[in-house]
């Protein structure tokens, strides 16, 4: 399990480099390595479905965020920030930080978790569904209305998008 | 044969065509393939996505609009909706509840097994390659106006 | 346990960065990384120690799967994603156009 950590804290020190660079192009291309490091991390915990997605999700969104950072006037924008607004946030990271470390003694160990309904799913997918990647047999047979939310939320976000972004209609 | 000069340069026009077919095919079979192997309905939609962006990117928006126009993205898009509600809807009709799996199961490990699952995968792939597509060429088409209009109230 | 604390840091990081800077872009990347650590978080709690990828196979019968809930929940999550990232950079391209900055304190002088 060493390589789990050294992954993450790959993925934490590129977290720390994109917050912190000032070019925003070279902060955007630092989120996409992120991305990466979370594609392995999902490859190693047997997760083969997410990784597909994670990966080409990542190069997909690595395209839009560049398509929002070339072209501008200012790649290097120096903005200062109030010291009220940073101590608050530390005082909120830490406070989060804290709590979270008191309610990670409720939660399962590393390595056995509860599986209430996933055994039942592993147990029922083939004979009920037919179907043998049991991913594809939760999503789109057990649990199928998450999906068709899932639809609707990027047809709605579509939508936005192109309402935001029309062309035709517009008063210039 | 006289080459547009839209897009990149020749070499990388030279090999978007041998590649771009090559990724639809990939995005293709992992559609299809998506209840036996890992995959499914949501990356193979991003990965046929990725494809037409890749033309976009080599060609210039002109050419690839020619195979894919806005307006079939759009109706692609809904007709992919439409198709996943249908087949929800199928399963009250016929049968007692939303999303019951009527059709049969077939073989386990075949290619046309597992019933309407397939069919929900062809369903959201149409609707998240097309709905990331159109997203694309959103963000593509919109030209920022040139800086001096800074002052002018629009 | 230590995957656990680790996995939170990154997404107190991403926190961190969603309060404190003013830039557009910058928060949009906060908002990001707040979104992989907790993708992250829920398949770190469906692993099984020594478990298999949950797809069925046709000659070795395997009893020892990870459990499969958490991926089928992050599977549309990741999506969903992808979706309130390209709406987030929409708006923020045609706040650009509008006001020439990314700067919200600007963009806030600037809207009377």
């Amino acid at each position: 399990m060493i390589e789990l950590h050294v992954i993450l804290i790959l993925m934490i020190i590129g977290a720390v480099v994109a917050m912190e660079l000032e070019d925003m192009l070279s902060s955007v291309i630092a989120l996409g390595a992120v991305g990466i490091g979370l594609t392995l991390e999902f490859l190693l915990l047997r997760a083969p479905d997410l990784a597909i997605t994670q990966l080409v999700v990542e190069i997909l969104s690595l395209i839009i965020l560049i398509r929002a950072t070339v072209g501008v006037s200012l790649p290097r924008e120096r903005i200062a920030t109030r010291i009220g607004y940073f101590v608050f946030a530390l005082v909120f990271a830490a406070l989060f930080l804290f709590f979270s470390y008191k309610a990670l003694a409720q939660l399962p160990v590393f390595g056995f978790p509860i599986m209430k309904m996933g055994s039942l799913y592993i147990k029922e997918a083939l004979a009920k569904t037919g179907a043998a990647n049991i991913v594809a047999a939760v999503i789109l047979d057990f649990r199928g209305y998450d999906t068709l939310g899932e639809a609707t939320i990027l047809f709605t976000s579509v939508i936005g998008v192109l309402a935001v972004l029309r062309i035709k209609g517009r008063k210039t | 044969m006289k080459e547009d000069n839209s897009g990149m340069s020749l070499i990388v026009k030279r090999i978007t065509k041998i590649t771009v077919s090559l990724i639809f095919l990939f995005g293709v079979y992992i559609v299809l393939h998506g209840h036996l192997t890992p995959g499914g309905g949501f990356a193979g939609g991003v990965i046929i996505a990725l494809s037409f962006i890749h033309l976009v990117l080599a060609f210039g928006k002109e050419v690839a609009l020619k195979k894919m126009s806005q307006a079939t993205v759009s109706i692609i898009e809904s007709l992919g909706g439409l198709m996943f509600w249908g087949l929800a809807l199928l399963g009250l009709i016929f049968g007692s509840y939303f999303f019951l799996n009527i059709l049969p199961k077939g073989r386990p490990f075949d290619l046309f097994s597992s019933g309407i699952i397939i069919f929900c995968n062809i369903a959201i792939f149409l609707k998240v390659g097309a709905g990331l597509f159109a997203i694309f060429l959103a963000l593509a088409f919109i030209r920022l106006p040139p800086e001096e209009k800074k002052g002018e109230n629009r | 346990m230590s995957l656990y604390i680790l996995c939170l840091i990154l997404f107190a990081i991403g926190l961190y960065c969603l309060i404190v800077k003013k830039n557009l872009i910058k928060k949009i990347v906060g908002l990001g990384i707040t979104e992989y650590a907790v993708n992250l978080f829920f398949i770190l709690l469906g692993y099984t120690k020594g478990g298999e990828a949950p797809i069925l196979s046709k000659d070795t019968p395997i009893t020892n799967f990870v459990d499969p809930l958490p991926q089928a929940l992050i599977l549309t999550s990741i999506v969903i994603g992808l979706g309130v990232t390209a709406l987030m950079v929409a708006i923020t391209v045609r706040i650009y156009e509008k006001y020439r900055t990314f700067d919200i304190n600007e963009i806030r002088r600037l809207k009377g």
